[in-house]
């Protein structure tokens, strides 16, 4: 009855721990699965996408491995979660990019670097170092730049919504969540990472005690590339509102806001690189790796290679950093709604969708002892 | 490594809430501190594994309780639950200690969440652990060992020395080798014997080969049978264990919470011959939920079946194994091994004797049977819509009774009546001072915590002087 033995076991486990319910003060996926008598796929895809891995109910669980009930929630709702990115993944057809992810993104970073070079190549100043306002369009276009992002830009805009709107209905959202303040609790648990804690304990990750440094990373992560994506429009206002060029002075809001976010944009990935090489094997869902890890050294290149241009653009290699600036920024975009971007995407559908349930109310009662 | 040739302040024999907590109370007094364990490192911590929560007085609601619990309220509940058999001064001193636990366990690592779900009628009287027992546990043992306490794993005592009254040391098999371990001071804190088939059968017959067991194979019993052997006082019914009925599918041991029942009152429970033997609706669970261990125990084979019908699935909550399913009564015997004409028979005398009345599972409502014997009081329904359901139910056993007894210092006293010089219980072992029958949520716990803490600073006291 369940589409894959993940999903078999999600059910397994979930049926065992909501008779147990020791659990349910740690996150959200234990008060959502005691709203549930019993588990359907759409139901596990949501639990699955709640779960922040934090990796406490497996630690604090009486009948985690080698107890003969052999519960491990984190490692199975992590299949289960990374299965689900491919069933509402838009359009179906591209669902199998996220088994091959890793290649996927070598490959368009690959093309995309081509793309740039060969472009470059037909440049005229391609070997003299460029300064000055609007010296990095006399290697490419902005115009040409513009429409090559604004494509790969939207094209990923289109593929997340439609692929979040299947997520979405898929684990049974209302047509439009009207309920505002259910969207504004889930954006703050999601952007305080509320639920990658234990409950207040911390989280755990290479050991037993709770250490865990994932929280910060990810934050660094996080705002990193929110304050690059801020950069990055601000110039892009600059450009068509104030018609003023790049590059800017170093002072100036785009580089200010694209540097700091490029430093959180290279410590962020390194320290979740690192947590990730150091987590615990029993906790860890290897089937996965290849995604995870690809979109985190994505986001650490194209941080890389950021400041790497800021620093070196007064040179000669300020042409071919720029092309690898903006082959690496290419590739993020292109494969960003079939790698683990969307785990951020879906993780926010679900908390809305929790912050709703909670807000409804009506979990049955459990006797005591 | 630790170095067992050195003579110890204080050796904590068991590992669970009551030993974490004097190993932490004794090291904090300036003890050092050896903690030997039986069990290996998963399993550590005996019941306490189990456990949920803990029922401590105090005079204001908090952030995680939601009103006041005074001292003689929680005096009242205890003498109600153990029916007198309790011994006044000690468990009055221990519910006066148990408001100071509340700030002094927090303060060693444990965490406390609302009651949420479907314990909210505790949300008053028990703090719930964050994550549960484990969670606790783990937060102990954190503790201890940025303490320095010591601990061995894998670790049994096999042997003790004891001088008259006084502890000279512990041997304690380790990779199949006996060690000596001296130790000023000795805390006993590892439980009942729950998990000693054979000293069970010493009461309860065979019988006792078909109980399960709640807790972990390692509750065994084996240290407070060499106390009792070699002179220390006992107290509490030897032959009395703490029995409910659980799901007869459940592992032998540590299926833990998971295994309970809660279902018996929505329907009738049968034996093996397909006859009805109880009350099923005598009075709201869970106030009765412990007597169906031993009504199940009395019952040939140690076997029981809730039987009933299709209505009734949704009024509890699911348990960790699915009801067995069939459409008739004649196919739900045959699964269950029962004879089907017994079973029909039984229950179509059931459904016959069944009055008319408004059903209400919340209170003792109206519905009950006529003519029948045994009748059945409360909430008696017709069970005659298919698909027909049943559990298999077994008597699963929590803890037992049988203790050493203690002072107010959590001292052991000697049969002939006179203070032990350097010997102390906490928890589970001693547990039948306070709680000598029945049982209330949380009282385990606050057992453990308020003497495993007294006995460890009155072990590091001892020690030093």
């Amino acid at each position: 009855m369940h589409a894959t033995e993940a999903l078999v076991e999600a059910d397994r486990l979930m049926t065992l721990c909501n008779s147990c319910r020791y659990c349910e003060g740690l996150c959200a996926v234990f008060p959502a699965m005691e709203m549930r008598n019993s588990f359907a796929d759409s139901d596990l895809n949501y639990l699955a996408n709640l779960c922040h891995s934090c990796g406490a109910c497996y630690i604090d669980c009486q009948f985690s491995p080698p107890h003969e009930f052999n519960i491990n929630v984190p490692k199975t709702l992590a299949r289960v979660r990374g299965e689900s990115y491919a069933v509402y993944a838009w359009p179906g057809a591209l669902s199998g990019l996220f088994a091959r992810n890793g290649l996927a993104i070598s490959i368009a970073v690959a093309l995309s670097v081509t793309a740039f070079i060969y472009g470059f190549a037909s440049a005229p100043a391609f070997s003299a170092p460029q300064s000055g306002a609007g010296a990095f369009y006399q290697i490419m276009s902005h115009n040409a730049m513009a429409l090559l992002f604004g494509a790969a830009f939207l094209y990923a805009m289109l593929a997340l919504t439609l692929s979040v709107r299947n997520f979405w209905r898929g684990i049974g959202g209302k047509a439009a969540p009207s309920d505002s303040s259910s969207v504004w609790e889930a954006f703050r648990d999601a952007a305080s990472l509320r639920y990658l804690d234990g409950g207040g304990a911390g989280c755990l990750n290479a050991e037993d005690a709770p250490k865990d440094m994932r929280k910060h990373y990810h934050h660094a992560t996080f705002y990193g590339f929110l304050l690059c994506f801020a950069a990055t429009c601000i110039g892009t206002a600059y450009h068509y509102l104030l018609g003023r060029e790049a590059p800017y002075p170093w002072y100036d809001l785009p580089v200010v806001l694209g540097t700091l976010g490029g430093i959180g944009l290279i410590v962020g990935p390194i320290g979740l690189l690192i947590a990730k090489a150091r987590r615990a094997k029993i906790l860890t869902e290897e089937r996965q790796l290849g995604m995870d890890v690809g979109f985190t050294v994505m986001l650490l290149l194209t941080a890389l290679t950021g400041l790497l241009l800021l620093i070196l653009r007064q040179t000669s290699g300020m042409n071919a950093l720029l092309a690898l600036h903006l082959g690496v920024v290419f590739a993020l975009f292109v494969t960003l709604p079939y790698g683990k971007f969307v785990h951020g995407i879906y993780r926010f559908a679900a908390l809305v969708q929790y912050a709703q349930e909670q807000r409804a109310g009506g979990a049955p009662g459990l006797g005591l002892e | 490594m630790v170095d067992l040739t050195k003579t110890f302040d204080v050796i904590v024999v068991g590992g669970g809430n009551a030993a974490l907590c004097a190993a932490i109370s004794a090291r904090r007094n300036g003890a050092s501190v050896l903690v030997v364990e039986a069990a290996p490192k998963f399993y550590r911590g005996g019941n306490t594994r189990h456990t949920r929560n803990m029922r401590c007085a105090h005079d204001h609601a908090t952030d995680t309780l939601t009103g006041p619990y005074p001292e003689e309220e929680l005096w009242t509940d205890l003498l109600r639950v153990t029916e007198g058999h309790t011994n006044e001064e000690l468990a009055r001193h221990m519910i006066h200690e148990s408001k100071e636990m509340l700030v002094w366990i927090a303060e060693q690592g444990v965490r406390f969440q609302p009651s949420l779900g479907g314990t909210l009628s505790l949300g008053r009287t028990n703090s719930f652990f964050l994550g549960g027992g484990r969670a606790m546990l783990n937060s102990l043992y954190a503790t201890a060992e940025s303490l320095g306490v010591e601990v061995l794993y894998e670790a049994p005592v096999v042997d003790l020395e004891l001088d008259g009254a006084t502890f000279r040391s512990a041997t304690v098999q380790i990779r199949g080798e006996r060690k000596r371990v001296r130790a000023a001071a000795m805390v006993a804190a590892c439980g009942g014997f729950e998990a000693n088939i054979d000293w069970l059968k010493e009461y309860w017959g065979a019988p006792a080969e078909n109980f399960l067991i709640r807790g972990t194979p390692y509750n065994r019993g084996d240290v407070l049978k060499m106390l009792i052997d070699r002179g220390v006082e006992k107290i509490g019914d030897p032959t009395q264990c703490h029995a409910v009925a659980i799901d007869a599918r459940a592992p032998k041991y540590d299926g833990g919470i998971i295994t309970r029942l809660d279902c018996i009152v929505f329907g009738i429970v049968v034996n093996k011959h397909a006859q009805r033997f109880y009350d099923e609706g005598e009075d709201v669970w869970p106030k009765r939920y412990a007597i169906w261990g031993r009504l199940v125990a009395a019952q040939p084979d140690q076997i029981g079946y809730i039987i009933f019908d299709a209505p009734k699935m949704k009024l509890f909550m699911p348990s960790c194994f699915p009801a067995v399913e069939a459409p008739t009564l004649s196919d739900l015997a045959e699964k269950f091994g029962l004879n089907p004409t017994a079973l029909n028979d039984t229950v179509a005398k059931f459904n016959a004797a069944v009055r008319p009345g408004t059903f209400d599972h919340t209170t003792l409502d109206d519905c009950r049977t006529e003519g029948l014997k045994p009748d059945k009081t409360h909430w008696a329904q017709r069970i005659d819509t298919p698909p027909f359901y049943g559990y298999p139910v077994r008597p699963g056993i929590t803890f037992t009774y049988l203790s050493t007894k203690v002072n107010k210092q959590a001292r052991m006293l000697m049969a002939d009546g006179r203070e032990t010089a350097n010997m102390f219980a906490a928890g589970e072992i001693m547990s039948g001072n306070v709680l000598g029958r029945g049982y209330a949520a949380g009282i385990g716990m606050t057992i453990g915590s308020v003497f495993g803490r007294i006995a460890g600073r009155e072990a590091a006291l001892n020690a030093r002087n």
